[in-house]
């Protein structure tokens, strides 16, 4: 009986629930014997000139093994005006920056010779909010003449919005926020005596960070190996490998001893990229009948002090999902990326399309309020309609299949949307202190849309077992146990004769990996293909072990074993003597997955929050979600991600933020400071389920790891807005927080 | 993050630990629970050279009635008085705020005496046991002391305690059959209060709305003068010096005070008798 | 200094630096490496484990402050010949996990809140584990989790 579909309770918890994971911090592995201990001296300043580096005093501390600074480095870092170095040299340019580097035995001797460390800085004056930093009266970098690291201003077409009866436009900020995986960023690396490095990192993608590594230090890839142990979060913060991880190989090369890095919190709230950061403004124009004929979105990404993913993969993203589920005629989008003295903006969950969502999102909302139509109603309108797929949007997407108003009827008709609407007309007829917002979000997305491929390698043992390689690298998704699952159901082996590795360049050297919501549906994907070679080369081996010719012979995947078809008593062959009857070779396949098309998840959110008039604070309520992203093979799994999503999109509407002063000290760095989301701010969550396969993979599934958090945010954004839009409250920034949503309240009463 | 290097060492007496603190002067502080030093320690934003542990001092942990006043020991926890039977039933507001602090972990682990000692007016122990007519017991080489509860708290962190001197107990007047209520407004509720307000009787507490807890005078006065509560609580920002801070400025705070202050008289009045 | 500390029913001596922090203890000293570091500033809970049965944040707990006491961590809590304790079970049941950092603490921090609780409602759930960030699961399945071992209804 198949599995696919059914709740599997993961493979991976046994060793999580009563030893603990082995997360980088926790390895004891042989090569690290003796490891000395890491610590970067980070810039507390935004931007400054450095004038000097005393490391005398803490070369003298004891327990040093090493003090470094960029002059000691004889490793070249990217070329350009822009190039991010490996440790800052003569200039800094973000509170956290990597100046120095501190080894010691010990790791409790780390920061007392941290302080020891002497940098004379001269300031600079910081460039903080997005238009000081376009002006370009403070340039980042010399020899550039301009912050803006990506994009350009483009006339806009003046006649875009000539027919339509009602304009609205707005700025909008998508706010900065911290990915905060609950491990921190670490390393542990060693040099062989065989002249290779391995390296254990806490990333998304170890092939990728070994080509960095080798890049960086000028080594060819093969000398170096990546490990990726568990990995405790990621959220796209993790991908590939950051320049501490090169810092770390050099030094290790550099003092002779394996080295251990695991930085502090603070640390990773300053230095580990942030997501988001966006501000837009949206156009948005149609006809009173709630068409909607023309929508202009223009983009200021943040890209923070280095030009990493936000210089141009988010806005691209932005750009690209810019309309939403909407047939709009005309969509205009620009985007700049521009630098500023912050941390450097790279991907977190969404990556782009949250922003877009957000923007088209808060701007049908604004649509809708102005011509006096209810949201849903307005939406409904304008959906791309399930007939018209796959459609092409002005923006270039090709959206591979869709149900936007079916989803959106399934969460109105789950929350009961007509009776919210009633207990919400009665408390403001009543006069209520505690009023209720509802926020709807329809939207659709683009998951493993980096176009890259996935490799994978199955591999029947001797003993009748599989092996499976996936290039993926789960890190908390249950990506073991999905790929078993389906292993499980191609093969007939149960799932406890199935064993999935990943994350070892070494045994799985061609890879991508884990980002973009693209693990099963490539990694999943490209295991079947695999899977498929096996079973045609095991097809033969079994027919010449029955004496029967390969297209009578059939796999029983209920029994695990080859039989001649329709003869079930004519004798069975098991996996594991056809795998022994394989040869030298064994009985394998291993595939790569080149041609890989993006899918378009969608669904709808539905929240709703209480806002106390008086202290400003609102409260999430209930909300309800459609994600469909096509066929579910672990519905356990497939609600954790939708879970952990929405958590995460609410969090931005509601309460996180990483914030500067107007110095660029950052002022939410540790978690004391910065609002992470708990138990006591979120409701249980409730799914409703819908499920519209692709076109575009053999398993006809799309990526789940982003969708809900896409949704949610402008879900609860607008329930916010709508739940004081009687007093003529259009639009509040997010994070709403209480004294946002109390200004709100005073400046709609005194009219401004 | 971890602490500047420092030597440990354990009281196990009073009087011992009043002898260590004598010993080390400035050098030294006070562990009780921990919750409040110890994390300034890992940000390195203190660096005692001793640590005077008392935790072993249990005999500092207890609540009884004595007349008519409620003694609580100075290293009794936070869990320990949400918890105790003794203080619901005689000084519910203390113990309802005890359970309002922190986390769980946290409730395990900190004490009274330290939260008071440590001063902090964003804390909601103090203000509480200014509402509550509070009077602390400090006990340093020339004995025992009590000092009231109004005059204790003197600038941010910063108390009447002598550095060879440590909290032994806390006394509050019983409080049986006096309406009580605690508003604490957070964002998270694992924050601290943006602001709070603890009322016993027609005594108002406000935390964080300057730089030490304060009493809202304007608003007791009010009260006594016959003012009712929404009308008390018009007056609950005067004299306050509130933090301005992005999140909540000086002025939204001051709003909230009103608003949380309004709020806990007219819940106070409806809590008589007194109950959790 | 010198120091006496039972954990998960085996006595424990070690000399250890004063500074030392009971999480680091476990970590390093005995390389119980279950429970986790995952803030500087006792926000996150991930080192909580069981002080004289009690839920503490082994980050802010010293060493010597444990001295003579008994600690407990998710190692301990698995049975002798391997059983799963009622809320490890339940965790996996219910997916109260993914990355499984924060899950040694937030099973510890559970496992102390049904101690004192035995039967709570989803909200105390919330309330109880306001201590203990998890940045994976959203809680909901964690809350699931503790309604679970403590043989109730999970949706309450």
């Amino acid at each position: 009986m198949s599995v696919m579909g059914t709740r599997v309770v993961r493979i991976e918890d046994h060793k999580l629930i009563t030893s603990g994971g082995s997360y980088v911090d926790d390895l004891r592995e042989p090569e690290l014997t003796g490891a000395v201990h890491a610590m970067f001296v980070r810039s507390p300043i935004a931007h400054a000139r450095i004038g000097s580096i005393d490391v005398s005093a803490a070369r003298e501390a004891p327990g040093v093994v090493g003090v470094f600074t960029a002059d000691d480095l004889d490793i070249a870092f990217a070329p350009g005006p822009t190039g991010e170095p490996w440790l800052a040299r003569d200039r800094v340019r973000y509170v956290g920056e990597p100046v120095a580097l501190v080894l010691t035995e010990h790791p409790y001797q780390l920061a007392d010779v941290a302080e020891l460390v002497d940098i004379d800085y001269d300031p600079l004056d910081a460039v903080i909010d997005l238009d000081d930093a376009l002006s370009g009266r403070t340039l980042l970098f010399d020899g550039t003449d301009s912050n803006v690291a990506g994009g350009k201003a483009k006339p806009f077409d003046e006649k875009l919005f000539d027919d339509c009866e009602v304009v609205v436009t707005r700025t909008i900020t998508n706010q900065r926020v911290a990915p905060a995986p609950l491990e921190v960023r670490g390393a542990a690396c060693a040099w062989g005596e065989d002249g290779r490095l391995t390296m254990w990192l806490s990333t998304q993608n170890a092939q990728i960070a070994r080509d960095i590594l080798a890049g960086g230090l000028g080594v060819d890839p093969g000398t170096v190996r990546v490990i990726a142990p568990d990995v405790g979060g990621g959220f796209g913060a993790k991908i590939g490998a950051d320049p501490e991880a090169v810092v770390l190989g050099w030094a290790s090369r550099r003092v002779g001893r394996p080295v251990r890095w695991f930085e502090t919190r603070s640390e990773n709230l300053t230095a580990m990229t942030h997501g988001r950061g966006q501000r837009h403004t949206v156009t948005i124009g149609g006809r009173r009948d709630g068409t909607v004929l023309a929508y202009r979105l223009e983009v200021v990404q943040d890209a923070g002090a280095y030009p990493r993913a936000g210089a141009g993969m988010l806005p691209g993203f932005t750009r690209l999902m810019a309309p939403g589920v909407y047939r709009i005629p005309r969509v205009e989008v620009a985007t700049r990326s521009v630098l500023t003295n912050t941390t450097p903006i790279a991907a977190y969950r969404g990556a782009g399309r949250p922003e877009a969502t957000a923007a088209i999102e808060r701007a049908m909302d604004l649509f809708a309020a102005e011509i006096g139509m209810d949201p849903a109603e307005v939406r409904r309108i304008n959906f791309i309609r399930p007939e018209e797929f796959p459609y092409t949007t002005p923006s270039g997407a090709s959206y591979d299949t869709g149900e936007y108003a079916k989803a959106l009827d399934a969460v109105l008709s789950a929350g009961g949307y007509a009776e919210l609407r009633a207990e919400q007309a009665r408390r403001r007829e009543a006069g209520d202190v505690v009023v209720l917002g509802l926020g709807i979000a329809a939207y659709v997305e683009i998951t493993a849309g980096d176009g890259m491929g996935e490799s994978g390698r199955v591999d029947v043992n001797p003993d009748g077992t599989v092996t499976a390689y996936t290039g993926s690298s789960p890190h908390g998704q249950g990506l073991h146990t999905s790929l078993a699952m389906l292993l499980s159901d191609q093969f007939g082996v149960p799932m406890d004769k199935i064993t999935i590795r990943h994350g070892d360049t070494d045994e799985v050297p061609k890879a991508v990996g884990t980002f973009a919501s693209r693990s099963l549906q490539l990694g999943g994907s490209v295991l079947k293909q695999a899977g498929d070679q096996v079973i045609e080369r095991a097809k033969e081996i079994a027919a010449n072990l029955l004496e029967a010719s390969p297209d009578d012979v059939e796999l029983n995947v209920d029994q695990g074993a080859w039989q001649v078809r329709g003869a079930p008593s004519g004798g069975t062959v098991t996996w594991a003597q056809v795998a022994a009857a394989a040869g030298e070779d064994g009985l394998s396949a291993d595939v790569w997955y080149g041609d890989v098309q993006p899918t378009f998840p969608f669904g709808a959110h539905l929240a709703v929050v209480e806002v106390d008039t008086l202290t400003g604070k609102a409260v999430l309520r209930r909300i309800i979600a459609v994600d469909d992203a096509g066929p579910v093979v672990n519905p356990v799994t497939f609600q954790g991600q939708r879970h952990g999503g929405l958590a995460q999109g609410v969090a931005q509407a509601l309460l996180e933020e990483m914030s500067y002063d107007a110095d660029g000290n950052p002022t939410t760095a540790t978690l004391a400071d910065y609002p992470f989301i708990t138990a006591t701010e979120l409701p249980d969550f409730e799914l409703v389920d819908m499920a519209t396969p692709t076109t575009r993979n053999p398993l006809g599934v799309k990526g789940i790891g982003e969708a809900a958090t896409i949704g949610s945010t402008p879900a609860v954004q607008n329930a916010v807005v709508d739940a004081l839009a009687h007093l003529g409250v259009r639009h509040i920034e997010m994070p709403a927080t209480p004294q946002r949503v109390w200004q709100a309240i005073n400046d709609a009463r005194e009219g401004r | 993050m971890i602490p500047v290097g420092f030597s440990y060492r354990r009281a196990s007496t009073v009087d011992e630990a009043v002898g260590l603190l004598g010993e080390y002067g400035d050098e030294g502080k006070l562990l009780a629970g921990g919750h409040s030093l110890l994390p300034l320690m890992k940000l390195r934003l203190a660096a005692p050279e001793v640590l005077v542990d008392i935790a072993p001092l249990a005999d500092l942990r207890y609540v009884r009635t004595d007349g008519d006043t409620v003694a609580i020991g100075a290293l009794s926890r936070y869990h320990d008085l949400h918890h105790d039977e003794v203080l619901r039933q005689h000084a519910p507001l203390l113990a309802h705020v005890a359970g309002a602090i922190g986390d769980p972990q946290v409730r395990h682990r900190g004490t009274i005496g330290g939260s008071l000692a440590h001063a902090d007016a964003a804390a909601d122990l103090p203000a509480a046991l200014l509402a509550s007519d509070g009077v602390l017991v400090a006990q340093g080489p020339g004995g025992r002391r009590e000092i009231p509860a109004g005059e204790f708290f003197l600038d941010p962190f910063t108390t009447a305690l002598q550095p060879d001197e440590l909290l032994v107990e806390i006394r509050v007047p019983g409080q049986d059959g006096v309406g009580w209520a605690f508003e604490k407004f957070t964002r998270r509720s694992i924050d601290w209060a943006i602001v709070g307000v603890a009322v016993l009787g027609q005594s108002v507490g406000l935390i964080n709305m300057a730089g030490t807890p304060i009493r809202a005078t304007r608003v007791e006065e009010a009260l006594a003068g016959g003012a009712n509560p929404a009308e008390a609580a018009e007056l609950a920002a005067e004299g306050t010096s509130p933090p301005d801070e992005p999140h909540a400025s000086a002025a939204y705070r001051q709003h909230l005070a009103r608003v949380l202050t309004g709020r806990a008289l007219e819940r106070a009045a409806g809590r008589v008798p007194a109950g959790l | 200094m010198k120091v006496t500390i039972e954990v998960n029913g085996r006595s424990t001596v070690e000399e250890v630096e004063d500074r030392t922090l009971l999480v680091h203890y476990l970590r390093d000293t005995l390389g119980l490496t279950a429970t986790n570091v995952g803030c500087d500033t006792t926000s996150c809970g991930a080192c909580t484990v069981l002080l004289d049965g009690e839920s503490v944040k082994s980050c802010t707990v010293l060493a010597a402050q444990a001295d003579g006491h008994r600690v407990t961590t998710v190692e301990g809590l698995t049975g002798e010949g391997g059983e799963l304790h009622p809320v490890q079970r339940a965790f996996s049941n219910q997916h109260g996990l993914q990355c499984g950092f924060c899950t040694p603490g937030m099973i510890m921090a559970s496992v102390s809140i049904l101690a004192e609780n035995p039967k709570p409602t989803r909200q105390e759930v919330r309330e109880a584990l306001e201590g203990n960030l998890c940045r994976c699961t959203g809680y909901h399945n964690i809350v699931s989790a503790v309604m679970e071992a403590s043989g109730q209804e999970v949706d309450g």
